[in-house]
């Protein structure tokens, strides 16, 4: 309805380390309030139902769809994209520089959200071995890569990364 | 992973497997792909309202609720499309007509009817709701060999007929050939209709200029021959369509070709709303209504001696392209046409191609384009001459291919296969792969009674497609009369800036293959730079680039044509700086190295220019330069490879630039109580001449292979026999993920093109032509030979597996069958007694007060003449907000008896028509009311919720009727109660009305 329509919420969350607020309706999407709101445009949208795992993002740390949240639930909350996961400008993070170095991006389009969910998974899981990984990978549909070489890359940071998994 | 024996071209750079220069900012969340560009203050936007219906006349279209919708700025109906601008031009004379969007008549499910432009996307999809369009149905037609009967519904009347083309091929004596020959093998398939499904889907930025010009941001892909389609379409000289591509796309494998029709609409949506429009497309309409690779039913036979030995081929291939042929088809046909004959020396060769239309998406360009559809004929064929004959199928292949010697090698049907030396690939798969250890696996499974399996699959694989082929669907006269066409025309133009940096421009459009690495790697040895030196600029901008017809992201053409041809400029612009170099040297031009950033003699190395300061002094004082050297430092090549003619006048047609070639073998194991397929080995031996960067090169065979597979096990667009379309999301089309997809082992022979500048041919489509129909003889192979040929069909799914392997009563329960009939009609039926007489519920029903109290969401309800009403819903079932438009009649069939109820209602997820019949009986204490219901969806909601519906309307009418009964026996709760029971159901959702 009309009144409800014109509600505009103001919604602050701290977005990869930055206090950030902004604007949207009740029914925006957290994807939306994203990407054209705050200009986070690393979140990417593949399907807007769930199945494709783009718009990943990390909510208090967890791995979440962004697509199938609301902007006004993340309100108060911590959200992390691809963006933040760099430790300095210029820098990639450990992750990133792997799948670089393995070639696991093509296109790219689905690649931030597997870094968001990788971010989480890692820090979950200690030694995940290579079903876990691609048991997790299953999540995310990429269709230019055929997912090997992002298995590889994961793997080799997971193993790098067995002593620290809260990093 | 090279084989050091084949010859590789001495340079530093090219032929390295370096990091992607592109991924930095991909993984940073710093893409620059086409929705994170910025718009214009004042940008609206736009969504389409698309048909419900496989086949309807549009009899009106009521946009008047729409335009009252705050936030809305205009509708764009087909009489708008009439009046500005022209059907596109197809590739064949027919007079059928394709607007870009439907003006009078809709041809498949999802076509857009008309573009709502409003304030923001959220306004667009709300008030999409509100357009009403009157529909009349007409029958559809979704099989195209029941499309081609005399009595089929026509899809375009003035044609008289759904085949839109029919040509016939004769090369050599073909049918001497079969008749003479000992044996005639023969096999008829069928190629589903499919799509690689980029994650990112079409993106379309237009507005309409002062001087009537139009300016597009899109992520459109090529082939740049369609800007001319779309020019002609706005009825504007191609200067006026300026097309802008950003530097990252989000995946096209072909199919971001599709989005020119949008790119149309989306000029004349701009013009109408006198502002720029953006729209980005989302998941469903992609499934629905973006494009589709063509399905294809061949025939194919093979004349055949005793030793295997393939003298002739008969090929009979009806392709299905949809409703609309749609610019570049019928291009899937004869992008193929001079290598049908494959890798095989087959001088005989017959074809018959037809064409038809059905009431489906238009087919367009899918990775591998023509390729999957061919080699599954033709590889299934070379398996089944193995079988028939009791060969080994590798003895077959090898008596069969061309020789190593015999290239360049003229294919009966015109094709000049540049170079190959196919036994040596076939060798390398079965070393590299361990084919003797699978065969003795094989063994061994097999003794154990399991269903183990060996394929193999060879393949040509073209690439840099000749702009001439498509015109071998015309006979040779119409060909004289349109005028010649040819040529793969490619251009590059290379720049150096004032402080001395190079620049690279391509037209290639790339989107994920890394191009711009690639490109930085060819353009680095020529001026003996680092590949991080170059810039390479892969935004294309139609009106200040040099660009051409045969421009983009198709045909696997940027390795031979694209690099090629910035080899060629830079190479130019190298040579002038080398004269410029030689006058302050004092040498001969032709002695000047270009180094470690250096310039300098090959006879004085010590007395070197630095690379930036001499690259620059040109700008600084062009009046100085030596004699005979113009100012400027921008050279740009255009290339095409001479190769490339038209046909001739016996219809012989060299299709591609180059052909690069694969062998395949597949190993798997199909578990017998599941149907489900397990590969053990996948093995892909690739020549793709020169390769520019390994890595990338083995990231197109990984990608492809996964398509792939996807395509030979999983993926289809499946319709119904209505048209309806029931795969429009990725949880009804379903995509590999990490856990169906192994490595496949990878090797590579390079042996260089002579007809490319830099030696290297295509490799992205490869897979998609091999895999499938590797995977479909593994398969063939592990069910037997007694198993029917053509039950090998794709998707291999483990449904179709089961039903080869175990008969009907055996099939373990949780195998759901293979979906079949059309499960979009449903019906309910049931009784409630009701404490009230007879007389009460007639007079409720009759009430239209009261009726509307009884229909679920019913918001509006007015009387349009006695017994029929028009009423206004709107539901909530799932996730989904449900609003439309209804039409229902009561129908007295025997007073206070029996009647019956009529329904008719259509909305943006669809249409949905309901027959219902009311009998009432007297009981002594009231009435038992019976009823029964059929329901019948189209559209949207038949690829989404067909199933969600079905539940959900079984429980509404229920409680309907259980209302009905409480209003006429006055113990009515109210509607409150009603809005209770619903969202306990889970049907209402509180508050569901907010998005209004
Ligand atoms: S966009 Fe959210 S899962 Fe696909
Ligand atoms: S890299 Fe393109 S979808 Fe994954």
């Amino acid at each position: 309805m009309k009144r409800l329509r014109h509600t505009r919420h103001t919604v602050a969350i701290r977005l990869n380390g930055i206090d950030r607020t902004g604007e949207c309706e009740p029914r925006t999407l957290l994807s939306d309030f994203l990407r054209y709101e705050l200009g986070a445009t690393g979140v990417h949208v593949g399907c807007e139902h769930g199945v494709c795992g783009a718009c990943t993002v990390t909510v208090d740390g967890l791995a979440q769809r962004s697509c199938l949240t609301l902007a006004v639930v993340a309100d108060g909350r911590e959200v992390r994209t691809a963006e933040g996961l760099a430790p300095e400008p210029g820098v990639l993070s450990e992750l990133q520089a792997a799948f670089r170095r393995h070639h696991a991006l093509q296109c790219g389009f689905c690649t931030p959200g597997i870094l968001m969910s990788c971010a989480d998974f890692l820090a979950r899981v200690a030694r995940p071995s290579e079903p876990d990984v691609r048991q997790m990978l299953s999540g995310h549909l990429c269709r230019c890569t055929g997912y090997s070489n992002i298995v590889s890359a994961i793997l080799e940071v997971a193993s790098g990364n067995e002593d620290s998994p809260d990093a | 992973m090279n084989d050091p024996s084949t010859p590789v071209r001495p340079t530093a750079w090219v032929g390295q497997s370096i990091e992607r220069r592109e991924d930095v900012a991909l993984l940073t969340g710093t893409g620059r792909y086409a929705d994170d560009l910025g718009t214009r203050p004042g940008t609206l936007h736009a969504a389409f309202l698309r048909s419900p219906h496989a086949h309807a006349r549009i009899k009106s279209i009521d946009v008047s609720r729409a335009l009252a919708h705050e936030g809305v700025r205009c509708v764009l109906a087909g009489a708008d499309v009439r009046s500005w601008a022209r059907p596109f031009v197809v590739g064949v004379k027919q007079p059928m007509e394709h607007w870009c969007i439907a003006v009078d008549k809709a041809r498949y499910v999802g076509e857009p009817v008309a573009v709502l432009v409003a304030q923001d996307r959220y306004i667009a999809e709300d008030a999409i709701d509100l357009i009403h369009v009157e529909y009349e149905p007409i029958d559809a037609i979704v099989d195209s060999e029941t499309a081609i009967a005399p009595d089929a519904p026509v899809l375009h009347e003035a044609v008289g007929s759904n085949v839109v083309s029919n040509r016939q091929f004769v090369y050599g004596e073909p049918d001497a050939a079969l008749d003479a020959a000992p044996h005639r093998v023969k096999i008829k398939i069928r190629y589903p209709r499919n799509s690689c499904t980029p994650i990112e889907t079409y993106v379309v930025v237009a507005e309409h200029g002062s001087e009537g010009d139009y300016d597009v941001l899109s992520n459109f892909m090529g082939p740049f021959s369609l800007q001319a389609v779309m020019a002609l379409a706005l009825q504007v000289p191609a200067a006026k369509l300026r097309l802008r591509t950003p530097r990252d796309g989000g995946g096209s494998f072909g199919v971001k070709q599709g989005v020119f029709p949008y790119i149309v609409a989306l000029c004349l949506a701009a013009r109408k709303a006198q502002a720029p429009v953006k729209w980005v497309e989302d998941r469903l309409e992609h499934l629905v209504a973006s494009t589709s690779s063509t399905g294809r039913i061949s025939e194919l036979e093979a004349a055949v001696d005793s030793n295997g030995r393939i003298s002739a081929l008969a090929y009979d291939q009806l392709d299905d392209c949809g409703a609309y042929l749609r610019a570049p088809e019928p291009a899937t046909l004869y992008r193929m046409h001079g290598c049908l004959t494959g890798a095989y020396d087959i001088p005989n060769l017959k074809v018959r191609n037809r064409v038809v239309l059905t009431n489906k998406t238009p087919a367009g360009l899918v990775r591998g384009f023509g390729g999957p559809q061919v080699y599954f004929a033709l590889e299934r064929l070379v398996q089944r001459i193995a079988v028939e004959l009791q060969l080994d199928p590798l003895e077959v292949y090898k008596r069969n291919f061309i020789g190593a010697g015999d290239f360049p090698f003229r294919t009966a049907a015109g094709a000049l296969i540049d170079s190959g030396d196919y036994h040596a690939t076939l060798q390398l798969a079965g070393q590299r792969g361990d084919l003797a250890e699978l065969v003795e696996k094989r063994d061994a499974a097999r003794a154990e009674g399991r269903l183990y399996g060996i394929g193999y699959a060879a393949i040509v694989e073209p690439s840099i497609s000749n702009m001439g082929y498509i015109t071998t669907v015309m006979t040779k006269e119409a060909r004289a009369k349109a005028g010649p066409k040819n040529g793969a025309i490619t251009s590059a133009t290379v720049s150096i800036d004032l402080l001395g940096a190079v620049t690279v421009s391509v037209a290639s459009v790339p989107h994920g293959q890394g191009h711009i690495t690639a490109l930085s790697q060819v353009a680095a040895d020529v001026f003996g730079l680092n590949p991080i030196d170059i810039i390479v600029d892969v935004e294309l901008d139609t009106r200040k680039d040099a660009w051409s017809v045969a421009e983009g992201n198709y045909s696997s053409r940027f390795a031979g044509a694209v690099a090629g041809t910035v080899h060629l400029a830079a190479c130019r612009l190298r040579d002038k700086l080398a004269r410029i170099a030689a006058a302050q040297l004092r040498c001969d031009h032709a002695d000047i190295v270009f180094a470690d950033h250096k310039v300098f003699a090959r006879t004085a190395p010590a007395e070197a220019l630095s690379f930036p300061r001499l690259a620059s002094g040109p700008h600084w004082a062009p009046g100085v330069l030596p004699d005979g050297v113009s100012p400027g430092l921008q050279e740009t090549a255009i290339w095409t490879p001479e190769q490339l003619v038209p046909p001739d006048e016996n219809d012989r047609i060299n299709t591609s630039g180059t052909y690069g070639f694969a062998f395949d073998i597949c190993a798997l194991e199909i578990e017998r109580d599941s149907g489900k397929v397990r590969i053990d080995r996948y093995v892909t031996a690739h020549d793709a001449g020169t390769l520019l960067n390994p890595a990338l090169a083995d990231g197109q065979i990984r990608g492809g292979f996964a398509q792939a597979l996807g395509a030979a096990l999983m993926e289809e667009f499946a319709y119904r026999p209505d048209g309806s379309f029931a795969s429009g999301t990725f949880a009804d089309y379903l995509v590999p993920t990490a856990v169906e997809i192994p490595e496949p082992v990878i090797a590579h022979m390079q042996t260089p093109s002579p007809f490319t500048p830099l030696g290297a041919k295509g490799i992205g489509e490869g897979n998609s032509m091999s895999t499938p129909v590797c995977i479909a003889n593994a398969i063939a192979d592990a069910l037997g030979p007694a198993v029917d040929p053509q039950a090998i069909e794709l998707p291999m799914t483990p449904s179709r597996i089961i039903e080869l392997i175990a008969p009907a009563e055996q099939r373990p329960q949780h195998i759901a069958p293979p979906p079949q009939g059309d499960g979009k009609h449903f019906a309910t039926s049931g009784s409630v007694n009701i404490a009230a007489p007879v007389e009460e519920i007639f007079r409720v029903l009759h009430d239209p007060e009261q009726l509307a109290s009884l229909i679920p969401g019913c918001r509006k309800l007015h009387v349009a003449s006695d017994n029929r009403y028009i009423a206004d819903i709107a539901l909530s079932v799932g996730l989904v907000n449900v609003s439309f438009h209804a039409d229902i009649s009561v129908v007295d069939e025997e007073p206070m008896r029996r009647m019956r109820l009529f329904g008719k209602g259509s909305g943006a997820l669809g249409a949905a028509e309901g027959d219902g019949r009311i009998t009432l009986t007297e009981l002594p204490d009231g009435t038992r009311l019976d009823y029964e219901y059929k329901v019948s969806l189209s559209g949207k909601i038949v690829a989404v919720g067909a199933r969600m519906i079905e539940s959900a309307t079984g429980v509404v009418l229920k409680q309907l009727f259980s209302r009905l009964g409480r209003v006429a026996g006055h113990k009515a709760s109210g509607a409150a109660r009603w809005q209770g029971l619903l969202r306990l159901i889970g049907l209402g959702k509180p508050g569901s009305q907010e998005r209004r």
